[in-house]
């Protein structure tokens, strides 16, 4: 399930404005599982909208929907530029 | 068990995604005949309205929004439970109406197929149509319908667009087997989450092949709002501002129609004095239910305008983005950034706030919210503070120009909050101790609030309020009438005796206060159950410079804060003219005395008693809903005893502090 390439980064390192493509989300918690049932799968395509005041949480847009996250949160998915 | 039952009604539920327009189309469907109250047990809130399809009768259950039925939260395990038939209090629906966002396809659907899972006949009602299509995107309905294997219905609820088919379909499918359009491949590769691939491979392939997407216009204009209401700085600016818009607006636009209920009840005091010969059922009726509940209804148009805010705030999607905001803040507490909706709304009335803690989905951190939600100063406080700025603190300014009362009125609500956030602290790292839950939460597109489920929304919390009113606060109102108004005192009425009845003398205004069946009130009062109970507890609470009425009107409040005023009424005799009740009431405390001659209020004891009320759990109603909401004991007793003794020590605090710098 993890196939590590060397593009192969974690959200929270993904600059704001530019488009990636999830590879895998990591985990077995519920986080991970409700990180799943929203949308985010591997092969869907997300990006950064912006930082909460306070640097955290972050508002990531992907099919077509924001959703936000704590930094915490959006480091189980990895992805691809 | 086979199909025709004629005399069984039909059962429909509505189940969709939060923000999908479903609230919406089940008002639009059932007009006002619905019904809200809870699941037995727990407070997830059951919305049944009555439906016609075509001549038949048919209940419409609302479900609580939801994203998934895998049953991570209270909402999700109650949705599953009523579309299993396992739910008490739900009839096992026999076809449900899934509400499908058509601007959020994919991730509505996610649920769609959840549904179909669970065997149960599903419709697809495709809301926000009009919007999908002014985005220029475009959607073959037939094909999207034949690839679900399910009707498909475009509805608009304000134009009526789709409802007639909409019933056509619901009674199509009633009493058929859904077939599930795909199938699982279960493979050890996707490991345990292979269904929720599964589930959005299907998803994808529907969409792909029956909508063609123009570029998102829909965002862009969403992101260009967002681009100032969750920016760094001005986000934060503007959320303050706005949170000072609704209480200033609170405040001001509620005063005229509370003036004109205060009005009323006493119009209708005077009226029941006139027609019912004076005795003890005229004094039940004016003295202990009129001015009772007519002190409590009084708060009406306060918590209407309240709820017409948070509705607007709630449907125009801007209450998620205060979340989002403030979610930093609150996770250093240890809470969600979603608990800053239930502890904004416990400014109204701590019992909608702690209700609303149930899309908290983790246990501990919804009861930690739950503990620290009365701390955020009510509008049932507002009547205490108001009471003692006015009677001590009116007119006066700091720094010659802020008002005094403002300044303490803002300290109040200041106090409630860090004591909030202490105890908030305090609790996660002790008995509730867990690690911050997760935040995961959607940004809706901003949308304009929709008037009739502003206005239904703000109807169902006033009628809520007013049963509140009509029960415990009416119950309340005659024990406590009835705790002052017995034994009757046997003496005959005593020459007037000095300083105890200076309260007769407030009322000169032509009408004569009946006079009461032995002595004057306030000796009938010291006398009675109520005085006797106030005079066991004074040397409890002397240290806080509190008298013995005090002591009366603080067990009184007891049952609810705003109780204090209409005691304070009683005791002080005032409320015979409620015309007149809050000069004359403002009058009476000033000139009180306690039973050695000393003034009974001073500056002092009026900010002690304002800081007691922030911190002291009293009221009754909140507590019995703490105890549905926790389902049990432990909690509420823990919430009163702690709450009372942090109430008692900084209440000591602040009268011995004042004593000590040489106050009165």
């Amino acid at each position: 399930m993890k196939r590590k390439t060397d593009e192969t980064i974690l959200l929270t390192d993904l600059p704001h404005g530019k488009d990636a493509r999830v590879t895998a989300v990591n985990g077995s918690g519920r986080v991970t599982r409700r990180l799943l049932e929203m949308g985010v799968i591997p092969g869907v395509s997300l990006k950064i909208v912006k930082d909460a005041p306070f640097g955290d949480p972050i508002e990531v847009r992907l099919r077509g929907y924001s959703l936000a996250m704590r930094r915490s949160e959006a480091d189980a998915i990895e992805i691809v530029i | 068990m086979s199909d025709t039952n004629h005399d069984r009604q039909i059962t429909i539920a509505l189940a969709g995604n939060p923000n999908a327009g479903k609230t919406t189309l089940f008002n639009s469907l059932t007009g006002l005949k619905q019904k809200v109250a809870n699941y037995p047990g727990v407070t997830v809130e059951r919305k049944i309205g009555s439906w016609t399809l075509n001549g038949n009768a048919a209940s419409l259950i609302d479900l609580p929004g939801l994203y998934s039925l895998d049953a991570t939260s209270l909402d999700e395990q109650i949705a599953r439970d009523v579309i299993t038939g396992e739910q008490d209090g739900a009839e096992k629906p026999d076809a449900v109406i899934a509400v499908v966002d058509a601007t959020n396809l994919e991730r509505n659907l996610y649920l769609v197929t959840q549904l179909f899972e669970f065997g149960v006949p599903v419709v697809v009602a495709l809301t926000m149509i009009d919007q999908f299509e002014k985005q220029k995107h475009e959607i073959d309905i037939e094909m999207f319908s034949a690839m679900l294997k399910t009707p498909v219905v475009a509805v608009n609820a304000k134009t009526a667009r789709g409802h007639d088919e909409l019933i056509e379909k619901v009674k199509g499918v009633i009493g058929t087997t859904p077939a599930v359009p795909y199938t699982f491949e279960e493979t050890d590769e996707e490991g345990p989450h292979g269904k929720i691939f599964a589930r959005y491979n299907f998803i994808s392939r529907v969409v792909q092949e029956s909508v063609w997407h123009s570029d998102h216009e829909k965002h862009r204009r969403s992101e260009k709002i967002d681009r100032i209401l969750t920016h760094r700085f001005f986000g934060l600016v503007i959320l303050v501002a706005i949170l000072l818009l609704v209480f200033q607006t609170i405040f001001s636009w509620a005063s005229l129609p509370m003036d004109l209920l205060e009005q009323g009840f006493g119009a209708l005091g005077d009226l029941v004095r006139a027609s019912v010969p004076p005795g003890i059922l005229a004094d039940l009726i004016v003295d202990g239910i009129i001015a009772g509940v007519g002190g409590v209804v009084v708060f009406l148009p306060q918590i209407l305008l309240l709820f017409l805010f948070i509705s607007i705030l709630e449907d125009s999607g801007y209450m998620s983005r205060a979340a989002f905001l403030l979610d930093r803040l609150m996770s250093r507490v240890g809470l969600h950034g979603k608990a800053f909706l239930p502890l904004m709304s416990s400014f109204a009335c701590a019992i909608p706030g702690i209700m609303a803690t149930r899309t908290i989905e983790s246990r501990r951190d919804r009861f930690a919210t739950i503990m620290i939600a009365p701390f955020m100063s009510c509008s049932a406080r507002l009547p205490v503070y108001t009471l003692m700025i006015a009677t001590f603190f009116a007119g006066q300014t700091v720094l010659g120009f802020i008002s005094l009362g403002a300044v303490l009125m803002l300290a109040m609500y200041t106090l409630g909050i860090v004591v909030a956030i202490l105890v908030g602290f305090i609790l996660k790292r002790t008995i509730l101790k867990a690690p911050p839950p997760p935040f995961l939460m959607e940004l809706p597109p901003y949308r304009l609030p929709n008037l009739r489920t502003v206005f239904q929304n703000m109807l169902t919390r006033a009628w809520l309020f007013l049963k509140r009113a009509g029960t415990v606060i009416l119950a309340i109102s005659i024990i406590l009438w009835a705790l002052m108004y017995f034994p009757r005192n046997q003496s005959e009425p005593p020459a007037v005796a000095g300083g105890l009845t200076q309260s007769t003398e407030i009322v000169d205004d032509g009408v004569q206060p009946p006079v009461t069946a032995g002595g004057s009130d306030s000796e009938q009062l010291k006398n009675s159950y109520a005085g006797k109970l106030g005079r066991t507890i004074e040397p409890v609470i002397e240290p806080l410079g509190f008298d013995w009425k005090i002591g009366v009107a603080l067990i009184a409040s007891f049952a609810a804060r705003e109780v204090l005023v209409s005691t304070l009424s009683i005791i002080y005799n005032v409320g015979k003219d409620e015309n007149e009740e809050s000069e004359t009431l403002l009058a009476a405390v000033r000139n009180a005395k306690t039973d050695d001659g000393r003034p009974a209020w001073t500056p002092l004891t009026a900010l002690t008693l304002m800081v007691f009320f922030v911190l002291a759990m009293q009221c009754m109603s909140t507590l019995a809903v703490v105890r549905r909401e926790t389902n049990s004991w432990t909690w509420p007793i823990f919430m009163l005893a702690y709450m009372t003794a942090l109430a008692y020590i900084a209440a000591l605090i602040t009268y011995q502090t004042g004593r000590a710098l040489g106050f009165e």
